[in-house]
Formats: C-alpha cells, sequence, structure tokens
C-alpha cells in the first residue's frame, strides 16, 4: 500500500513512521513536504510527531492553515484513513478533522516517559487488528498533551465510541497515571466517520523488540492494522 | 487602522501558565493575589479603514488562525497609534 507522511518545519517523527512502514512492514511510503500540492494518491496518510512550526502561536496552528491540509481533509473526506501522532493529532484538532484540542500539560512539565494506553474501539483501520482491552506501553513526549472538550462535546464522544484510546497506568496511583491532565484520561480519539484518528503517545516509537515493543501487546499492530484495508 | 487582538482561554479552561504565575507571584510575598489567567496579545495593522469592517475582518481572521475557538474566545480593540 502506499502510505504519505505528511512534513512541516520542525516535524521530527517522519523517519520513524518511514522505518515502520517501509523498511518492516515493506510498504510504499514517501515523506510529503507541507508545501506540496499533491499527496501522491496514498492509501493512508500519516500526520506525524514533533514541533511543526514550533508550536509557534499553538501546537499546529500554523500546519492548519498549510495548503496541504487541504489535500488532507479531501482525502479524509473520501474516507480515506488518516493518522495524527502528538504534534499531528495536535493539527488534526486544529483543522477540525478530530473533536476538542490539546492543553498544556496539567503537571507543567514536559512529559517524556512510558505510559500505557487501553484500545477501546477496534473499528477504526488503526485499531482493527486489537482486541478491545488490549494495553499499549509507549512512549509520550509532550508539553502539550492535556486533551480537552467541553461536557457536552465528551458525553457526545462517549455515546459515540469516537474514544480510542484512554490512558491507563497500572504503576502509578491515578493522579499519576494521568499526568497530562486529559478529561476522562483520553489518549486518542476517532473522527464520526471512524476514518480519522489521533492520540499522543508514540506507537511508532516501539515497533521492534529492540526499542521495547516486548514489553506489552506491540504497538505495531497500529500500523498493522491500517494495512488490512482495501485501497481507499 | 491598527488593533490589538486579545486571545484568552475560556472561563473554565485549566490555565496551566496562569497557575504557575500565580504561585511564582505568591512566592515573592504577593501572596493575595489570585485567579492569574496568561492570555496572548497580538497587534496588527489592517487596511480596512472604516471601523465596522475592520472589526470583521479581524474576527474572522481570529476565527481562521489567532484563535482556537475550542479552548479560548477573542476580544478586539482598536489601538490607534
Amino acid at each position: 500500500m502506499k502510505i504519505s507522511i505528511i512534513v512541516f518545519p520542525g516535524t521530527n517523527c517522519e523517519h520513524d513512521i518511514e522505518h515502520t512502514y517501509g523498511t518492516l512492514l515493506k510498504q510504499d511510503v514517501k515523506c510529503v513536504w507541507h508545501r506540496d500540492s499533491d499527496i501522491g494518491n496514498p492509501d493512508i496518510v500519516i500526520v506525524p510527531g514533533g514541533f511543526s512550526y514550533g508550536d509557534y502561536l499553538r501546537p499546529g496552528a500554523l500546519a492548519r492553515i498549510s495548503p496541504i491540509m487541504d489535500e488532507v481533509k479531501s482525502f479524509a473526506g473520501k474516507g480515506g484513513p488518516v493518522l495524527g501522532i502528538c504534534n499531528g493529532f495536535q493539527i488534526l484538532c486544529e483543522v477540525g478533522l478530530l473533536p476538542g484540542a490539546l492543553l498544556q500539560n496539567r503537571t507543567r512539565r514536559f512529559l517524556s516517559r512510558f505510559m500505557t494506553i487501553e484500545v477501546e474501539q477496534t473499528d477504526t483501520p488503526f485499531t482493527s487488528n486489537y482486541k478491545k482491552g488490549d494495553l499499549i506501553t509507549c512512549p509520550v513526549a509532550h508539553f502539550d498533551g492535556n486533551y480537552f472538550a467541553d461536557e457536552d462535546a465528551i458525553s457526545r464522544l462517549d455515546d459515540a465510541g469516537q474514544v480510542v484510546f484512554r490512558y491507563r497506568d497500572a504503576v502509578l496511583a491515578s493522579a499519576e497515571g494521568n499526568p497530562n491532565g486529559s478529561v476522562s484520561k483520553i489518549a486518542g480519539v476517532c473522527n464520526q466517520q471512524r476514518n480519522v484518528v489521533g492520540l499522543m503517545p508514540h506507537p511508532e516509537r516501539v515497533v521492534q523488540d529492540i526499542v521495547g515493543s516486548g514489553i506489552s501487546v506491540s504497538a505495531l499492530g497500529v500500523f498493522q492494522s491500517s494495512l488490512q484495508q482495501g485501497a481507499a | 487602522m491598527r488593533v490589538r487582538v486579545l486571545v484568552r482561554l475560556k472561563p473554565g479552561v485549566l490555565d496551566v501558565q496562569g497557575k504557575a504565575v500565580e504561585h511564582g507571584i505568591a512566592h515573592i510575598g504577593f501572596g493575595d493575589v489570585s485567579d492569574v489567567r496568561v492570555g496572548k496579545m497580538i497587534e496588527l495593522t489592517v487596511p480596512e479603514e472604516d471601523e465596522e469592517k475592520a472589526r470583521k475582518s479581524v474576527a474572522d481572521l481570529c476565527e481562521k488562525l489567532l484563535a482556537n475557538t475550542v479552548i479560548e474566545e477573542y476580544e478586539i480593540i482598536r489601538c490607534d497609534t
């Protein structure tokens, strides 16, 4: 399958995605620079992590108005699978492809640690290989990971099954189990059409044994799931 | 026309920066200061000379870029300097 990875100035996680899809999963993957007008007719679009535009104004705010995002919106509008990771999640929220917003972490610290997330929905292109309740441990690295939406929006997300991942940290007490303070411990959501998914943790950083994939149900499943679809 | 846009987190949205600043304020001896919230101030010159047109244009800009209306509200202030 063909995977396009969107790259903005300041994006720094595209190579891990390239490695995952290209080297490990042997797919046709390419990085698309944000100024390109063409996302390359992919089957899957990834908006990776990093610090696009230095997080100036707000994380993801300037990436949201880049012309390439019109292409991404159009692709998503036709049902194409889109995954936003960390800054990518922030960008997808800013551009309106996902509900809510990411605030500064409640602890006022940049969080750089492993966290465990529970898979709550398995009918998205990025979770279809999992079972409900699977726990995936992978790193988070963010300052603005505190997911927020108002009460009504959260009810709607819960009712519609749009909360895809929730933080679960068995190791530490409940307050520290959600150090960024995300409302309802939400780690990742999908849109109503269920083809766009965003999450703050980095599954692409634990896709091989050598970097610790063995500590939990494999994070590689996020990417393997996406290959089970027919062409978009 | 020159305008000043104040972008603030909506009431009820956790302001982590504001809390940090509030603690700092208490630390340096101004313990009675409370409810600190930190926002952004953006100044810009717009080509419209008519105030109503200018406000409309800036509001559009706020909706599209300067503010994330999920979590922020904005106020447009004319400043003729």
